[in-house]
């Protein structure tokens, strides 16, 4: 059995498409078998909402007359990246806020997104053609020209849970680690996960059309860290973080209820974005990977306590276990905390499979493949 | 004229070392309360904490609470609340891994479900919560 894009988009448009939500795709297949359910279902929809820090906006603010050249842009106090021509501007999802340590540039975006005033002070040096030096308004999002959100790294191929052996408590961007095996927090979203359900990445490349932030977006790239060489398991799974995607999309468009701002204490800002892909089932082999539980689906527990950037690997697990809200590590029973939600996850991939059968989301062939091997390099710190 | 009787529930916290102090024994026997244990969390090494419901004169009653709190008792008014705002929440789960007293669990909808009768009032979530969705209130 083979089923091309071009026929999926035909039957969408015949009001012929069947399309299910990852959850019940494995439903079917436990009852059905993977080549009954292939034959049947056209579409698997997958979602994930969580905090996704290479985040961001561009902003453009639209000409002052008389016109000026913004360079330190600040919004809310907290500061943008101004050195793109006059009135083009990166808001960071991270940067912090000069006044409260609590909000920045996610919340920022939010506020936009809610249609509230945002402060903007700029300050340029003033040239012949750009004459004004500073500024201090208000803007909505409405007034501005564009907000293109550009996100570098999204949808994480699976992430590594957090653990702490120490003595003392840590606070991370995992959440807060307690002392001695505490707690285990992580961070993907199981059988929803978009980028577990298509692992070779056979349909999502550049240019998928997907669900971001409540509209529709695209994939523009592979994501920053992109580690695609990373090792399968016999599921063709990634234990542990791979490939990443880079997203774009209109955030004028998006709805605020899967744009979040969020502060992790001891830690700093955050955006928590909501996504998802639609995943078509192409052949059977497709719909053997759609139909992979939580039971399938494992990553590594690391130890945060050791400061480096290769952690030591407490054990593997999967994400059935952590879901379940206890894991065991050196047997005890460790209590488990998600930093990302399932319920919005689930209602995701149940809103973006709506659309679909509305025809109000078409799917797309990708442009180009993402690359396949490749590695993630470390930062050496030379003298000379 | 008889005196003010009145009722009050309190959470104690206090070092592993205090475990040994019998200050229920004192409050019964030194200043006259009626005291009921509602909830116990002592575990080794780690801070102990008691809900209790205290009972007796107005006067008896703050004498036995100044006592507590000369023994490096914390003592908090359970007179406060935790209030979980379900807007802000993004039913992440990431305060039901530090809630020890378990009144914060994933429901079968993996959404946020608040047990307020196993709350403590540590406060933990408040802090942990990357929405702020929860207050202490008075």
């Amino acid at each position: 059995m083979v089923r091309t894009i071009d026929e999926i988009n035909e039957k969408i448009e015949r009001d012929e498409v069947v399309v299910l939500t990852a959850k019940e795709a494995y439903d079917l297949v436990k009852e059905e078998g993977v080549k009954k359910a292939a034959s049947k279902v056209d579409v698997v929809t997958t979602g994930t909402f969580g905090a996704m820090c290479s985040s961001g906006v561009f902003l453009n603010f639209g000409h002052t007359e008389p016109p000026m050249k913004m360079e330190t842009v600040m919004l809310n106090s907290v500061p943008a990246y101004g050195y793109i021509a006059a009135v083009d501007a990166y808001l960071g999802a991270t940067a912090r806020s000069s006044e409260n340590f609590e909000y920045g540039g996610a919340h920022v975006i939010e506020d936009l997104l809610s249609g509230k005033r945002v402060r903007l002070e700029a300050t340029g040096t003033g040239t012949d053609c750009y004459p004004k030096k500073d500024i201090d308004t208000k803007i909505t999002l409405d007034q501005i020209n564009e907000a293109i959100m550009f996100n570098p790294r999204n949808c994480y191929q699976n992430y590594a849970a957090a653990t702490n052996s120490s003595d003392t408590r840590l606070y991370t961007y995992m959440g807060a680690l307690l002392p001695k095996y505490g707690n285990v927090n992580y961070a993907t979203c199981g059988l929803w996960s978009p980028m577990l359900k298509d692992p070779e990445y056979r349909t999502i490349g550049i240019g998928t059309r997907i669900f971001f932030g409540g509209s529709i977006g695209y994939v523009a790239w592979n994501g920053t860290q992109h580690n695609s060489a990373k090792p399968r398991d016999e599921n063709n799974l990634p234990i542990g973080p791979a490939g990443t995607l880079a997203l774009i999309g209109d955030l004028k468009s998006m709805n605020k209820r899967y744009v979040r701002g969020a502060y992790f204490e001891g830690y700093g800002i955050s955006l928590m974005m909501g996504i998802g892909i639609p995943i078509p089932v192409i052949d059977e082999d497709m719909m053997h990977q759609l139909s992979l539980g939580n039971e399938d689906i494992k990553t590594v527990v690391v130890d945060y306590s050791v400061a480096s950037r290769s952690r030591p690997i407490v054990r593997e697990v999967n994400y059935q276990e952590l879901r379940s809200g206890f894991v065991e590590i050196h047997g005890k029973k460790i209590p488990t905390g998600s930093t990302s939600s399932w319920a919005l996850a689930k209602e995701i991939a149940t809103k973006l499979k709506e659309m679909i059968v509305e025809k109000k989301f078409l799917l797309s062939e990708p442009v180009e493949p993402l690359p396949k091997n490749k590695i993630v390099k470390p930062l050496e710190v030379r003298r000379r | 004229m008889s005196a003010q009787i009145i009722k009050k529930k309190l959470i104690l916290s206090f070092s592993p070392e205090l475990a040994e102090l019998p200050f229920t024994y004192h409050l019964v026997k030194d200043f006259d309360l009626i005291v009921n244990i509602i909830r116990a969390q002592i575990s080794p090494e780690k801070e102990g904490r008691l809900m209790i419901e205290l009972e007796g004169e107005k006067s008896k009653l703050e004498r036995g609470v100044s006592y507590l709190q000369n023994n490096k008792i914390r003592v908090d008014s359970l007179e406060k609340e935790l209030f979980h705002d379900k807007d802000l929440c993004v039913n992440c789960g990431l305060c039901v891994g530090v809630c020890a007293s378990r009144a914060l669990v994933l429901d079968e909808n993996d959404e946020l479900k608040f047990i307020k009768e196993n709350c403590v009032m540590c406060g933990i979530c408040v802090k942990v919560c990357p929405r702020r969705a929860f207050e202490i209130e008075l």
